[in-house]
């Protein structure tokens, strides 16, 4: 044994080396086996569980962002087609809306032409034949009024 | 001789003495196992108290326990690497928490208050035989982790970078348990020591800034210790390439 005296002691000394250095490692070793149990698992175990569980929890929410996001894209898009969607129809009903005023218009303008024309028309050839008549009355009236007038003499 | 009369003058401080155990033919240094079974007593209840209703929600003592936890896991991935770390981490642990609770144990508690037939109780590191066992278990251990991890690869780190590193590394193979050893026997022993000529000197107020200082060696020896034995395992299971 490595034993020296040191500071003037009979016996032992501070580098007394002796039995108590292998049952201190046993000691120590059975301490890693007790602690490994009682501490070092239980407590490994609690702490591995949560680390696992919070990193599940962001990584789900983060999917979950992604696809909020992807949503949210997806129905801006929505609404950008539908938008451009109802412009087109508005304008398309616009288009249509003029067109049929418009043929409308047409329309009823030619009839009243039509009428006026007819009414046109029709005073004319009633005025042709009221002259007619007229002077038809003049001529038989003239002729009257010579043959009176020959008679007389 | 000057040295010899002084140490009468100290016979308070009872250096070197031990309280023997004979069992059979050999002898034990009784007053390192009365403390270290009462210190490691003390822890254990500590932890089963703390570990007695784990909750995923931890309160009080699981807190504790589980930042320690976390902080030796800390400890032991940076030195050993994420590969392996798990293996070792209760041994780390262990040494980390035996050399913290010894050494804050013979700092903090008033052993001296408790007569002894012969010599005095203490830090159970302030005795070379536990700081030689410590130093020898970690060099058991960094050989049966190169060995298991790597078979007989693992003397390739003798001869790594080149093959005139190999006496070296074989000297290291003996400082290192030499130096892990002496390094925390000393600093306890003479952290006791510099309290113990302090107290007996001035017995008011002027120990007390050294005792916060020895409780501040003594968390970083702790520190220290296993940081080593982490670092000496992690070098072993080491991959060069």
């Amino acid at each position: 044994m490595l034993a020296f005296n040191f500071f003037g002691a009979t016996e032992g000394g501070l580098f007394d080396i002796n039995a108590t250095l292998p049952l201190m490692a046993i000691q120590v070793v059975a301490l890693t086996y007790i602690l490994n149990s009682l501490f070092f698992k239980p407590v490994g175990n609690v702490v591995e569980k949560r680390e696992k569980f919070v990193s599940n929890n962001i990584i789900e929410a983060k999917n979950k962002l992604s696809e909020v996001k992807k949503l949210e894209a997806d129905l801006l898009t929505q609404l950008q087609s539908a938008r451009t969607e109802a412009q087109r129809i508005v304008s398309e009903a616009e288009d249509e809306s003029d067109k049929l005023y418009k043929e409308a218009l047409e329309l009823a303008n030619n009839e009243a032409n039509a009428s006026k024309e007819k009414a046109r028309l029709e005073i004319e050839s009633q005025t042709s034949a009221a002259r007619d008549q007229l002077s038809k009355q003049a001529d038989d009236l003239s002729e009257l009024i010579v043959n009176r007038l020959i008679l007389e003499k | 001789m000057f040295f010899n009369s002084l140490l009468t003058n100290f016979a308070a401080l009872e250096v070197g003495q031990h309280l023997y155990w004979q069992i059979g033919n050999i002898r034990l240094h009784g007053q390192v196992f009365l403390t270290s079974w009462i210190l490691l007593g003390a822890l254990l209840v500590f932890i089963s108290l703390g570990t007695k209703k784990m909750e995923n929600d931890p309160k009080g003592l699981q807190n504790l326990l589980e930042f320690l936890w976390d902080y030796i896991r800390d400890l032991a991935r940076t030195q050993i690497g994420e590969k392996v770390y798990r293996d070792w981490m209760p041994f780390i642990g262990t040494l980390f928490l035996f050399v913290f609770v010894s050494n804050w144990g013979g700092a903090l508690i008033p052993w001296r208050l408790i007569k002894l037939p012969s010599g005095e109780l203490g830090a159970p590191t302030a005795d070379i035989n536990t700081t030689i066992a410590l130093a020898l278990l970690v060099s058991l251990s960094y050989f049966y982790a190169g060995l298991s991890n790597k078979g007989w690869r693992y003397f390739e780190y003798y001869v790594h970078p080149t093959p005139i590193m190999l006496p070296f590394k074989i000297l290291e193979d003996f400082t290192k348990p030499l130096s892990l050893s002496f390094r925390l026997f000393g600093n306890i022993l003479a952290d006791e020591l510099v309290v113990g000529v302090l107290v007996f000197l001035v017995p008011l107020i002027l120990p007390i800034p050294v005792m916060f200082l020895g409780l501040f060696t003594s968390a970083i020896q702790a520190l220290i210790f296993a940081t080593l034995a982490a670092y000496y395992i992690g070098e072993a299971v080491e991959e060069h390439h």
